[in-house]
């Protein structure tokens, strides 16, 4: 989610001071003992529907500083003031009163394997992924499984001042980091869903990685996307340090297991003078999730940012993950590959805003729509004045296939500096005929080469993925292929 | 080679192809054997393309009747990709592009689907690279996505190259030899003869006498509004073709 067609800017243009560290004070013992350890001993489940007191509430069991609660309020305030948005997908059928926004679970709650839907179990089991992981994945396993991943990791890179675990823990441990940074990039009243997680966010990543450090592996946080627990409203925080290079992947690699039906996270990048971060997400949810997120950057003098976003599944999506060029020289770099299905509505696109001279940005897009499936790019270019030498590049292309399925180019450009540079260029074809043909005459199946058309559609994207991901996502993508044809 | 079984053969039996309800071709029957080369020519729009792609299963040209086997298998009743597993090939007249798909690659799982020999990367990659040196294109092709940027002359060498390593008892080459220059022609040539003496049937659709030079047809046939005219064996309707054009032939004027 983005306030897309709104083109002004987000209090990103400066960074806030250091505040000192708050204390947790002002929290009683009492309250404390149902802060995050015990998730065993203390089930929590918001009742429906979203008040001042649930967040309250929500707060006081996390063991929140005030601070964070006044965040929270604040974002309640706006999400109950602000309108759906009035373009892109029909969002009329979320019933805000239905949800739970909040759910803590614990051995007693939890279900057990049987319980998983078969379909579920049986794309875990296509996808090979080992029995404990299974568990996890189908919210199954118990929540601190998550931490354990961070923790295994976090030892490797402790040492040089990284930080790389969940939002919670990073609140309590580096809560001045947080304060810095929370809501800087994406204020809570950007829109009605960054307004909302800003209210009931609960877990998400932390990485912090200090000025001048670079870490050659990929910080990954495999399955934390549980959307039985935790995986609702994440709230990820990416700061890169001056001149510092890192590279977060995000996924999930089998469709998330969710019981309700509404994903809002929000995700701020930082990206200091000098800096590289790559973020990567190749995600697959469920059909009947709606998948509203926000996703920005701030890309300060000579950093670079990058998103890379895979989206299968969902009911819905609409995320256009964006950068906002601050200092000179800042370069952005998007590259989305969607694929919607049946009954599905894929709006995803990317945004860049130029606010600094020589800065450049590029975005490939490809969409994929299949069946009654329906994909958009919607994307924004913004020059600001005095942006001289700004330079941007945005490419997308559509893949259709059938006569039912639909794709939507919406591109957006808002140039206020003559000195710059900017190009479009689209494509929309659908899986001929003649290719079809060609392939199968060649010996190939229908489904085959449809297959591979299609995968070679996304192979500019697929090439820039870590070799695990661009095996899932081919894998995926063959999942969503089966029957296509015939 | 020619005194090969029945039912070994490529056998055409007054085959009829609709095009949107207009028949395009009109009851045309051929047999090519193992090891022959047969030649169709004719003038542009009489149906050779149109008999092409229905024999190898193209949607648009499915409304059919007669027979087309190989053997005793039926190929009308089967699918493209089902006809390729029964030994049948076509070089096509404008092969499509399917960017993102390397052509190694491709041929790879095609050359599994035909059920061919499995052959080790490292083999596989000699082989490709020898094929492709043969049609005079470079190693690095066989990165190259299939067919995308290629120019007209580098996709018939490429189908060439295809059609070696995709080892068909029959193929039907059409236009094989348009958009080459000589010493690609005589490429071409070269690769489709070692095929053709190691056992492959060939039907060559071309307009021009040059191709057959290189590659010595067993039979000639002219075809004229969707039927074959003439038939006649060795070269002897080729050159008066190419002396006196397709009325020459036909001794009349010919339609489409």
């Amino acid at each position: 989610m983005d306030n897309l067609p709104n083109t002004g800017r987000p209090g990103a243009g400066t960074l806030p001071d250091t505040a000192p560290p708050p204390g947790l004070g002002d929290e009683s013992r009492d309250e404390y003992r149902y802060g995050f350890h015990d998730p065993e001993e203390y089930v929590y489940r918001a009742p429906r529907g979203l008040t001042k007191e649930i967040v309250e509430e929500i707060s006081r069991r996390k063991g929140e500083p005030a601070w964070m609660l006044e965040k929270r309020l604040e974002g309640l305030r706006l999400f109950q003031r602000k309108p759906l948005p009035r373009w892109g997908a029909d969002l009329s059928d979320i019933d805000f009163d239905r949800i739970h926004y909040y759910i803590k679970p614990s051995e007693g709650e939890e279900r057990s394997w049987d319980d998983v839907p078969a379909n579920i179990k049986k794309t875990f089991d296509r996808l090979g992924i080992p029995e404990a992981e299974k568990k996890w994945l189908a919210g199954v396993g118990a929540q601190y499984e998550s931490e354990t991943v961070y923790h295994n990791l976090k030892r490797e890179w402790v040492e040089k001042g990284v930080v790389f675990t969940d939002m919670d823990t990073a609140l309590r441990e580096r809560p001045e980091i947080v304060k810095q940074f929370f809501g800087t990039i994406i204020p809570a009243g950007d829109n009605k869903f960054a307004a909302l997680n800003t209210a009931v966010w609960s877990g998400g990543s932390f990485v912090y990685v200090p000025a001048g450090v670079t870490v050659d592996i990929p910080l990954q946080a495999y399955f934390r996307i549980n959307a039985r627990d935790m995986g609702q409203f994440e709230r990820t925080m990416i700061i890169g340090g001056p001149g510092a290079t890192l590279h977060y992947v995000e996924g999930c690699t089998a469709p998330t297991y969710s019981s309700d039906s509404l994903h809002a996270a929000v995700v701020e990048v930082i990206a200091l003078p000098g800096s590289r971060v790559r973020y990567t997400t190749i995600q697959n949810w469920s059909h009947n999730v709606y998948n509203l997120v926000t996703k920005r950057a701030a890309a300060y003098e000579g950093a670079t940012v990058e998103w890379v976003d895979g989206n299968l599944g969902s009911k819905v999506t609409m995320k256009y993950p964006s950068v906002y060029l601050l200092g000179r020289g800042a370069h952005a770099e998007v590259l989305s590959v969607a694929m919607a299905n049946d009954g599905q509505y894929i709006d995803a696109g990317a945004k860049a805003v130029h606010a600094a001279p020589d800065t450049t940005s590029s975005v490939v897009s490809k969409s994929i729509s299949k069946g009654t499936g329906r994909a958009g790019y919607r994307g924004l270019v913004q020059v600001e004045e005095g942006a001289t030498g700004a330079k941007a590049a945005v490419r997308c292309d559509a893949l259709i296939m059938g006569e039912k399925a639909r794709s939507d180019t919406y591109p957006y450009m808002d140039v206020r500096e003559e000195e710059s540079n900017i190009e479009h260029e689209a494509t929309v074809s659908r899986v001929g005929e003649e290719q079809l043909f060609y392939l199968t005459s060649r010996g190939l199946s229908e489904e085959e080469a449809a297959l591979m058309i299609v995968n070679g559609f996304i192979e500019p994207i697929v090439k820039e993925l870590p070799m695990e991901y661009a095996v899932e996502l081919n894998r995926l993508i063959e999942m969503e292929m089966e029957g296509s044809v015939g | 080679m020619k005194n090969t079984p029945t039912e070994k053969n490529l056998v055409l039996d007054n085959l009829y192809v609709r095009v949107e309800g207009k028949r395009i071709v009109r009851g045309v029957s051929l047999t090519v054997r193992p090891g022959e080369i047969h030649a169709l020519m004719g003038p542009n729009g009489t149906g050779k393309s149109s008999l092409a792609l229905a024999l190898m299963g193209h949607p648009r040209y499915d409304d059919v009747e007669g027979s087309a086997r190989i053997g005793d298998t039926e190929l009308l009743d089967l699918n493209p990709d089902e006809r390729a597993r029964a030994g049948l090939f076509l070089a096509m007249q404008a092969p499509a592009e399917i960017p993102g798909v390397p052509m190694a690659d491709f041929l790879r799982t095609a050359r599994r689907e035909l059920g061919l020999e499995d052959l080790s990367g490292m083999k596989f990659n000699r082989r490709m690279k020898s094929e492709l040196g043969l049609m005079g294109l470079d190693g690095a092709f066989a990165g190259r996505y299939l067919n995308e940027g290629f120019s007209g002359g580098e996709k018939k060498r490429a189908e060439v190259v295809q059609l070696r390593l995709l080892e068909p008892k029959f193929a039907v080459l059409d236009e094989i030899d348009s958009g080459l220059d000589i010493d690609a022609l005589v490429a071409v040539a070269r690769g489709i003869g070692e095929l053709v003496a190691a056992g492959t049937g060939v039907l060559v659709i071309t307009h021009y006498r040059r191709l057959l030079d290189h590659l010595p047809p067993d039979m000639v046939h002219i075809m004229s509004g969707g039927e074959i005219v003439r038939s006649s064996p060795g070269m002897e309707l080729a050159n008066t073709l190419e002396a006196g054009g397709y009325e020459a032939v036909v001794g009349r004027e010919v339609t489409a």
